[in-house]
């Protein structure tokens, strides 16, 4: 109780920053796909303390985080399958060489 | 029906037939006629029950029928027009009427109504003849009929309206409209056998002649109305207008303002009435059809300018004591004088039939304007009343001749003798009985034949103003005139009918048809009986026997009476010797002659007129024509105006194409063409380096912008 | 320094040292681990924030569902999923700036806001939060309706997922 609601909301800043990195930086694909649930999961803290230091009667943060994990699950479940797709057809998970959008 | 009412409707009935025939009825010739007869007859009757009504009026000059209606707003006024029968137009309505409607039927004839079409007739030529061929296959050549019938009967409908319009006016704006429609006619009249080039310039002579007296006629009516600020006759012609006018003098030749507007006024009659010098349009006129010639030159157009001066006769004489002539009256009767002895020189040594008839009507209107300038108002009128008659009566007798000449023409096929010369003819008394006896009676009048003839009376009561107010040199003129009117008439009557026939046209003449002799015998009953309403009470044995009604009628036009003259024995010998004299003097010369070459009096001066027509074009024609042609047409307009707009244009072309040239394509052109190269060329550089198809490349190079955006927005913008 | 302070800074500390080690290690299997620990952190920290059944549904679904998922396909597809090499591509310093920047940007941002330093309320004696989020979950005037668009949402995915992974028979 004594915890003030901008820790959190750095810690969440933070968090998201790391995933981004993660997500921009990495070679591997599924390694994105980790940096995107760390992003996830900063944003999830962010509900929960918004709820909390909110008006706690309120349900909504705690709702739109179950949403959330609901959603970073589908999108993990549909990610992986989609890597495994592209690798059978191009033998590679390297995001940099998945580049037929090009010019 | 109200009379007033009659005298608005009187102008009507011609229009109408004038519209109906151009719109509808052009086609049909018996229709035509018809409708043109039948509105001449209209108005003929209406205006013999308005004359009739006229006569019934107690002191009929002080009363008279006046209607008049507000047309134009001027200020806090308004401008009136409408209509008045005073004694003046009474017994001019009276002779317009029954000489227009004469007119008319006889058109009937002379167009050879009932004829078959010509061979080789075209509209705008006079008809030629068409070749029947009978049973046993003889051949023979008939006059044909006109080919532009119907437009001949809409012209002289319009011109009729034209002169019943002025006659019924009683402002001087309609009467110088119906003025202008008669100057209109004459021209599409006179012009009306188009094909013939002389009759097309006569036709424009005609009308540039009587222009130039409309310019100053206009010019004194402006004068009049800026002056009164009234057209109205009423209001012009009251005692207390004239006596300011007459008193106030302009700064032109020291005239009163009445004289001026009086001289102005008379210019216009000078061109309408052919005076000299602006005469020289009326013998040319002899190009169109004969009824024209009688509708124009002795019944209507030129009586209209007599008319008018008439009409405005206590304006002109605005000032006069009734001794000393004003200027004006000066003027007017000098020329009026001069012109009736000019014409009637020239008159002798002419040999067209129409053309002495020509001449002779501008010496008989020279009388009418003489008689005025001295002051003689009644005799000009009765002057003016009989010579309608029995010029129209003498104009139609010369058409009919033509005719039966041309009859012969056709019948022999001699188409070099020329129907209209007088000098082949001859003996046409025994082919042509009744154009014969009517010709003689009008010949007489004009010459002025004592007692029974109406133009005795009324150029005697000429003779005898112009003496008894002791105005000499004016008496001695007319008189001369007369002697010479009565010799060329005399002239033209022994050439024509007596004698034997001089060709063989002559030979084969016949009479003419009963449309064309009827009008001929009415015309010469007016001619013998007119002039007996007009007998000066101290006549000796016949003065008295009858009132001279004449002159109490018409006297009573004027504000005050004019009196009677005191008689004199002088004037009365003068005419009857001149008349008399000039008859025989006339027959005898010319029963022996035969051909022109034995006729003494062609002298060349007489013969071209005074070479006047010479004159004219050398002073006035040709340097019109050139200032028209070569100054301001070939210098100014083409050369400088023309040129000037299409140095303009060049400049502006060669503008618009050096900027096309030299800015448009390369720098406008080549910069939109530079863009789009240097986008294509920058596109293709970057997209290797950009578009790579790389998921995190774009993640990165996105986010880098949102935060450079981000920045920019919160550091910069707030 | 309050207990709860003490506990929130370590907790704290392992998430942001795991998720480091998540976004930079070489070894593929290895960052699926370090992901466990920090969706574990995460679970703390909802139970610090008295959010228990999210703590709960934390270690059951992110733990148990998607990062054994995520082990389960990196151990199964280990060769075809080269994982060994320097793991970081080219541009790796730009996102490094960036996401630097990106943190001081909402770092900024927040710390300008009010009740960036709020204290927490009290919650009410006698309301039961994890009653009121049962309710707020199938209560029609509350969120039943994103609930169940959640689980289609659920069921697309596994269809598709299926779908997209099947190997074509050949």
């Amino acid at each position: 109780m004594s915890i003030p609601l901008s820790w959190y909301l750095v810690l969440s800043a933070a968090l998201f920053s790391i995933g981004l990195f993660g997500v921009l930086a990495r070679k591997n694909a599924v390694a994105i796909l980790l940096g995107i649930e760390l992003m996830l999961n900063a944003v999830n803290i962010n509900l929960v303390a918004f709820w909390r230091y909110g008006s706690t009667a309120s349900l909504a943060g705690q709702v739109f985080a179950i949403i959330v994990f609901a959603v970073a699950a589908a999108e993990v479940a549909v990610g992986l399958a989609l890597i495994i797709s592209v690798y059978r057809r191009r033998t590679t998970v390297i995001a940099d060489e998945l580049d037929l959008l090009k010019w | 029906m109200a009379t007033e009412s009659i005298i608005w409707l009187l102008p009507l009935p011609p229009l109408l037939a004038f519209f109906v025939i151009i719109l509808f009825t052009n086609k049909g010739k018996a229709l035509s006629h018809s409708i043109a007869v039948g509105a001449a007859a209209l108005s003929w009757l209406g205006s013999m029950v308005v004359f009739v009504r006229t006569l019934a009026v107690e002191n009929f000059g002080k009363e008279v029928f006046q209607s008049s209606i507000n047309w134009l707003p001027t200020g806090d006024k308004w401008l009136k027009i409408g209509v008045l029968i005073d004694p003046l137009s009474a017994i001019t309505i009276f002779f317009v009427a029954w000489t227009v409607l004469m007119i008319f039927i006889y058109s009937i004839g002379y167009h050879n109504y009932g004829q078959p079409n010509g061979d080789h007739d075209r509209k705008g030529l006079p008809p030629h003849g068409a070749t029947l061929i009978d049973e046993h296959g003889h051949q023979q050549t008939v006059p044909s009929i006109e080919p532009m019938y119907a437009r001949f009967f809409a012209f002289i409908g319009l011109f009729a309206f034209g002169m019943y319009t002025l006659v019924v006016s009683d402002n001087l704006l309609t009467m110088f409209v119906g003025w202008e429609i008669m100057g209109l006619c004459s021209y599409l009249l006179i012009g009306f056998w188009f094909g013939k080039p002389s009759a097309r310039n006569a036709a424009v002579k005609a009308f540039m002649t009587t222009r130039i007296g409309d310019v100053f006629m206009l010019l004194g009516i402006s004068f009049i109305y800026s002056a009164t600020g009234s057209l109205s006759f009423r209001d012009i012609l009251n005692e207390h207008t004239l006596s300011v006018l007459a008193s106030t003098t302009t700064p032109i030749l020291g005239l009163s303002a009445a004289g001026l507007m009086g001289l102005l006024l008379f210019i216009g009659t000078v061109g309408k009435s052919a005076q000299w010098p602006l005469h020289v349009w009326l013998p040319d006129a002899m190009e169109g059809p004969t009824p024209v010639s009688a509708m124009i030159h002795a019944a209507t157009m030129v009586s209209a300018g007599v008319y008018a001066v008439i009409r405005m006769f206590p304006l002109i004489t605005a000032g006069f004591d009734g001794h000393n002539l004003t200027t004006t009256m000066s003027v007017i009767a000098f020329i009026g004088a001069f012109t009736a002895l000019f014409a009637a020189t020239i008159a002798v040594a002419q040999n067209d039939i129409k053309r002495v008839l020509a001449y002779s009507t501008i010496s008989q209107l020279g009388f009418m304007i003489a008689a005025l300038g001295v002051g003689a108002y009644v005799a000009a009128v009765f002057h003016l009343v009989t010579h309608a008659f029995f010029k129209a009566l003498l104009f139609l007798g010369s058409g009919s001749v033509i005719h039966g000449m041309e009859h012969g023409v056709l019948h022999t096929g001699d188409h070099s003798v020329d129907p209209q010369d007088m000098f082949n003819m001859g003996g046409l008394r025994k082919k042509m009985p009744i154009t014969f006896w009517t010709f003689l009676i009008g010949g007489f009048a004009l010459s002025g034949f004592p007692i029974l003839t109406a133009g005795f009376w009324s150029k005697d009561e000429i003779l005898a103003d112009a003496f008894g107010n002791g105005h000499m040199v004016v008496f001695i003129t007319l008189a001369v005139a007369a002697f010479l009117t009565a010799f060329y008439t005399m002239r033209q009557i022994t050439l024509t009918f007596l004698g034997e026939p001089r060709t063989k046209p002559a030979e084969h003449a016949q009479e003419t048809h009963w449309t064309m002799t009827l009008p001929l015998v009415i015309l010469a009953v007016f001619a013998i009986g007119f002039g007996w309403v007009g007998i000066p009470e101290k006549f000796p044995v016949l003065g008295g026997l009858i009132p001279n009604w004449f002159h109490e009628f018409v006297g009573g036009t004027l504000a005050e009476r004019p009196e009677v003259l005191v008689f004199n024995m002088v004037p009365l010998m003068t005419s009857l010797v001149v008349a008399l004299g000039g008859l025989l003097v006339g027959w005898l010369v010319y029963r022996n002659v035969k051909s022109a070459v034995e006729d003494k009096l062609q002298i060349n001066v007489l013969k071209n007129k005074y070479y006047f027509d010479e004159i004219y074009d050398f002073l006035f024609v040709k340097p019109s024509y050139w200032f028209a042609e070569t100054f301001a047409y070939k210098f100014i307009d083409q050369t400088i105006i023309d040129g000037f707009i299409n140095r303009i244009g060049g400049v502006a072309q060669s503008l618009g194409t050096g900027f096309r040239k030299y800015f448009d394509a390369p720098v406008v052109n080549g910069f939109g063409d530079m863009v789009g190269e240097s986008a294509k060329k920058i596109g293709k550089k970057l997209s290797p380096i950009i578009q790579r198809g790389r998921i995190q490349y774009y993640m990165v190079a996105s986010l880098t912008v949102a935060i450079i955006v981000a920045i920019l927005y919160y550091f910069i913008l707030t | 320094m309050t207990p709860d302070q003490f506990i929130f800074l370590l907790c704290a500390a392992l998430i942001i040292a795991s998720a480091i080690m998540v976004v930079t290690s070489k070894n593929l299997v290895h960052s699926a681990l370090w992901l466990v620990a920090t969706l574990f952190g995460v679970a703390i920290l909802y139970a610090l924030l008295q959010a228990a059944f999210l703590a709960l549904v934390q270690v059951v679904v992110y733990i148990g569902a998607i990062a054994i998922l995520f082990i389960f396909a990196v151990m199964l597809t280990r060769r075809e999923l080269r994982d060994k090499g320097p793991q970081l591509n080219q541009n790796w310093g730009l996102s490094a700036v960036m996401a630097v920047f990106t943190f001081g940007g909402l770092f900024y941002i927040l710390s300008s806001w009010s009740g960036f330093s709020a204290k927490a309320v009290e919650i009410p004696v006698g309301t039961d939060p994890l009653r009121m989020l049962g309710y707020a979950l199938v209560s029609p005037d509350a969120y039943v309706l994103p609930f169940e668009v959640a689980s289609i949402l659920l069921l697309a995915a596994l269809v598709g997922a299926v779908y997209i992974a099947t190997a074509s028979k050949k």
